[in-house]
């Protein structure tokens, strides 16, 4: 049975591997953190959030200063879908973000029915708008 | 120093067993200080015996739903009548709330607009209140008085939020608490406006006010009155806004009273109970669905509002059973001199918002959500600051940790097969607008702040865009004002408003909602000044979610030496409708143009020079390389994304003239991406080898953990120490000296050359 742990990733908990939603593909032990088994690319924040006003004249650009941030991206290794873009301090340790304790996963599935896609929950209503203009 | 009486016995005479020493204990108290035992509990109080008898009386939950109803709608009324007559800016955008306390202060049920924050935390002054002026005979709690406060430190957002508290009697007992708190702006703080990023000791935050009695006998005290008007800018809006919230309660109170009249005594302090402890059951029913593990993740504001620094905010976020556990260890140790310090309880405020606006909105707005919920903070953090401490610009970590933690459950959630609301990249979270003090085109003293800040872009969904500059993280339901009204009363114009800004995007495959440009110039006024406190210059403020970006980072552009109505008048064709335009086309020759970091302490402006920020996007959502083109080529003909953004980003292919997406070259553009992604990336050890360092850049002022939450830098490599015992503690120069310092020893090098 496959679990929908984030918009790219599933866990199959009968192999315990993380898996693709891209391309099916098993990406590693869902025991460790997925990032070991998919590609890494440091960028230069700038060449995402590019300068929009000129980064010749002036000090502040809206583009991130690249000595104080990078932008590291995740990848799968089969289909190179971007599964996670991490903003890290230049050097920072990538975070263990998603440490599931996968036998209580299981336990807690084993009650349940799979699901061929994952559940997006109710259609999203705005809350209600109290404040009136014009008296109206 | 201070003095923390929180180990003194308090409470009514005859409380302890020894009543004798505890009635000496509490007289010999030199200073009533905020109480640890009651700010460092943000579950549920025990039920009283009142509350035994009630429920066992009455527990019928379709009666007691019947009560509900009746005492919301006479909360949603009272928040209505908050809005429509409070005097503060904040009052009219909806930066205020009302809300029914237990009898023990807890917070039972909050109007269904207004903040949640606001009430949520002003269940610690009830029960300040209860503790300390109950029994005490110089003040007292009786029917009809009425009690304000404003410190943060006895429970309140931060100091410019002002709430009132009136006790509830039926027939001589005490049944409830009603309460109204508005972000009321001036507070005689060091800079108008009621927000001082100047302020470097508490004492420069302005009004301090304790839990005090400020009325009897349903009457404000007139002198108590003019003592606060006296120490402040706004003297109308003081005097003007307590009478509104006294009548909110009173509102309040007389919503209650008929309730009781109509259900009995029994139903409603049931009612209210009952309101507690069925959410707290029913959040702990809904974290067992949720997966049992860790969800860690970090983020770091760029600023003190002083100088740029990187200060690291760091959660571990474990759920287990029915509890979820907000670790925060190894954030950045407190600044001592700085306003950017938020207290631990504005962020546990905060992540009630949290849960019953973003994961369960259809739970009532209680402080129940927050009983199955433990925190955890290193002492003297950033987060859980000392006594002493400046927090007076809390939003700058609170907001920070706030994301931080909406990433976070959002990991948790997405999961998890019943919800109650969709998954959400981040919302923007910082309140990119103005502050703004002086002297109105109609003679008036006023300080406070622009409602823009309630223009912040909306995170994108799984299948869905984020809203466009939609609503402020802490009360979705508030709106951006009316810029005409604004400009009446204050002597300055916003000559681009709510215009949208180009490639300020959240890129993903759904796209967050992106965030509007204002340009503004002051017009009339004898003496008139702008300050901007927010971060996010250098590191942006938000991530993405699962592959998507966050935002980008956003700069203050400002255009002095040039009074832009003259130029209006003189030449109207020179004037640009955007900041891009503006800055980069320089039409005024003799404007002096420059960028700043988001931070402006209170400066004074000359007419028609040109202050121009950006509010902010929210995150994207997954792979920008999966958003149909189709969604790109509409976001193009709107203006909101450029050919480069749409290519580099995206890589559509399409005929700018026509907007036709040639499919097949989009296709293969993108698999050429993929392509490249493989080709320059490394596995996760050899980027760890290559990229991954043993702590901070040397040149970076650092703050905060890097691998290991237990130890923490303070601001330099050679600083560093174990959390929560950073010695000497951290100390900022002041920027000016700083900046002499440079400038001295630049002139010494020059004259050595």
């Amino acid at each position: 049975m496959r679990v929908f742990i984030t918009d790219a990733l599933a866990i199959d908990l009968d192999s315990e591997q993380w898996i693709c939603t891209g391309c099916d593909a098993e990406l590693g032990s869902a025991r460790e953190n997925y990032k070991k088994g998919l590609r890494v690319r440091p960028r230069d924040p700038r060449e995402i959030h590019a300068p929009i006003i000129d980064p010749d004249r002036y000090e502040f650009t809206f583009a991130p200063d690249p000595e104080w941030v990078r932008i590291v991206e995740y990848y799968c290794p089969h289909c190179a879908r971007q599964i996670e873009a991490e903003y890290l301090p230049p050097g920072h340790p990538p975070a263990h973000d998603i440490d599931f304790d996968l036998d209580a996963l299981k336990a807690q599935w084993a009650d349940r029915e799979p699901l061929a896609e994952p559940a997006l929950g109710p259609e999203f209503v705005a809350p209600p708008h109290h404040h009136k203009k014009g008296g109206g | 120093m201070t003095l923390d009486t929180s180990d003194a016995p308090g409470g009514a005479a005859g409380e302890t067993p020894d009543e004798g020493v505890s009635e000496f204990l509490r007289d010999a108290s030199l200073f009533l200080a905020p109480d640890k035992t009651i700010m460092e509990n943000h579950g549920i109080e025990e039920r009283t015996p009142l509350e035994d008898r009630c429920m066992a009386a009455e527990s019928d939950p379709a009666r007691l739903e019947i009560v509900r109803e009746r005492l919301l709608a006479g909360a949603n009324e009272s928040f209505d009548m908050l809005e429509s007559m409070g005097a503060a800016p904040g009052a009219k955008w909806g930066d205020c709330v009302s809300a029914i306390f237990t009898a023990k202060g807890d917070l039972s049920l909050a109007s269904t607009g207004g903040v949640v924050i606001f009430c949520n935390l002003v269940q610690y002054p009830i029960k300040f209140i209860n503790k300390y002026w109950t029994g005490e005979p110089t003040v007292g709690v009786k029917e009809g008085d009425v009690f304000l406060v404003n410190d943060a430190r006895y429970g309140q957002a931060h100091n410019t939020d002002q709430s009132m508290m009136m006790p509830v009697f039926w027939e001589g007992e005490l049944v409830a608490w009603a309460g109204a708190t508005v972000h009321e702006g001036e507070n005689g703080a060091i800079e108008p406006g009621g927000m001082p990023s100047m302020a470097e000791q508490i004492w420069d935050e302005g009004l301090k006010m304790s839990p005090f009695k400020v009325a009897e006998n349903y009457t404000l005290r007139r002198d108590i009155v003019t003592f606060l008007q006296n120490s402040v800018r706004e003297p109308k809006l003081q005097y003007s806004d307590m009478k509104v919230k006294m009548f909110t309660c009173r509102r309040l109170e007389q919503r209650i009273h008929e309730a009781i009249r109509e259900f009995g005594v029994e139903a409603v302090v049931s009612c209210l109970r009952s309101n507690l402890e069925d959410t707290d059951t029913e959040v702990r029913r809904r974290l067992e669905e949720w997966p049992d593990g860790t969800v860690r993740h970090s983020w770091w504001t760029d600023g003190t509002l002083r100088e740029n620094a990187l200060i690291k905010i760091n959660l571990a976020l474990t759920k287990k059973g029915d509890t979820l556990i907000f670790d925060y260890r190894g954030s950045s140790p407190e600044f001592t001199n700085r306003s950017n310090n938020s207290l631990d309880i504005t962020l546990k405020g905060m992540l009630a918002q949290l849960f019953l606006t973003y994961v369960w909105p259809d739970l009532p707005r209680n402080q129940g959500v927050l009983n199955p919920i433990e925190f955890v903070f290193d002492e003297r953090s950033i987060l859980k600051p000392d006594f002493g401490t400046p927090n007076a610009q809390s939003m700058m970590s609170v907001f920070t940790s706030w994301s931080v933690a909406q990433v976070s459950v959002m990991k948790f959630l997405y999961s998890v097969p019943r919800k109650y609301t969709r998954v959400l990249a981040p919302w923007f979270n910082m309140i990119n607008t103005f502050l703004f003090g002086g002297v109105t085109q109609h003679g008036e003293m006023v300080g406070n702040v622009c409602a823009d800040i309630n223009g912040m872009g909306g995170g994108a969904l799984p299948d869905r865009d984020g809203q466009h500059s939609c609503a402020p993280i802490f009360a979705t339901m508030a709106d951006i004002g009316e810029q005409e009204f604004m400009e009446e009363e204050m002597p300055f114009v916003q000559l681009v408003s709510k215009k949208l800004m180009k490639d300020n995007q959240g890129f993903g495959r759904q796209r967050g909602g992106m965030g509007y440009q204002m340009i503004l110039a002051l017009r009339d006024s004898p003496i008139w000044g702008f300050m901007l406190t927010a971060i996010g210059s250098k590191f942006p403020n938000v991530p993405g979610l699962f592959g998507g970006y966050g935002c980008p980072t956003y700069p203050l552009s400002r255009i002095s030496g040039v009074d832009v109505f003259e130029k209006m008048q003189s030449d109207p064709a020179s004037f640009r409708y955007s900041i891009e335009a503006l800055m980069n086309e320089r039409p005024f020759e003799d404007g002096e143009y420059s960028t700043h970091p988001m931070f402006l302490p209170y400066a004074l402006a000359e007419r028609g020079e040109l202050y121009m920020i950006a509010q902010g996007t929210g995150g994207g959502f997954g792979d920008p390389l999966e958003r149909d083109p189709e969604d790109v080529m509409r976001d193009f003909e709107e203006e909101l994304v450029s050919d480069d953004v749409a290519w580099r980003i995206y890589r559509v292919v399409f005929d700018p003239e026509t907007r036709i997406v040639d499919r097949e070259a989009t296709a293969a553009a993108r698999d050429d991406v993929r392509k490249e992604r493989l080709a320059e990336s490394l596995s996760f050890d050899e980027y760890c080898a290559q990229h991954v360092a043993d702590g901070p850049p040397a040149e970076l002022p650092y703050f905060g953990s890097w691998d290991d939450p237990a130890m923490v830098y303070a601001g330099s490599r050679d600083r560093y120490f174990p959390a929560g015992a950073v010695n000497p503690p951290v100390i900022m120069q002041n920027p000016l000296e700083a900046k002499i310092e440079r400038l001295e020893a630049e002139l010494a090098r020059a004259g050595r050359g």
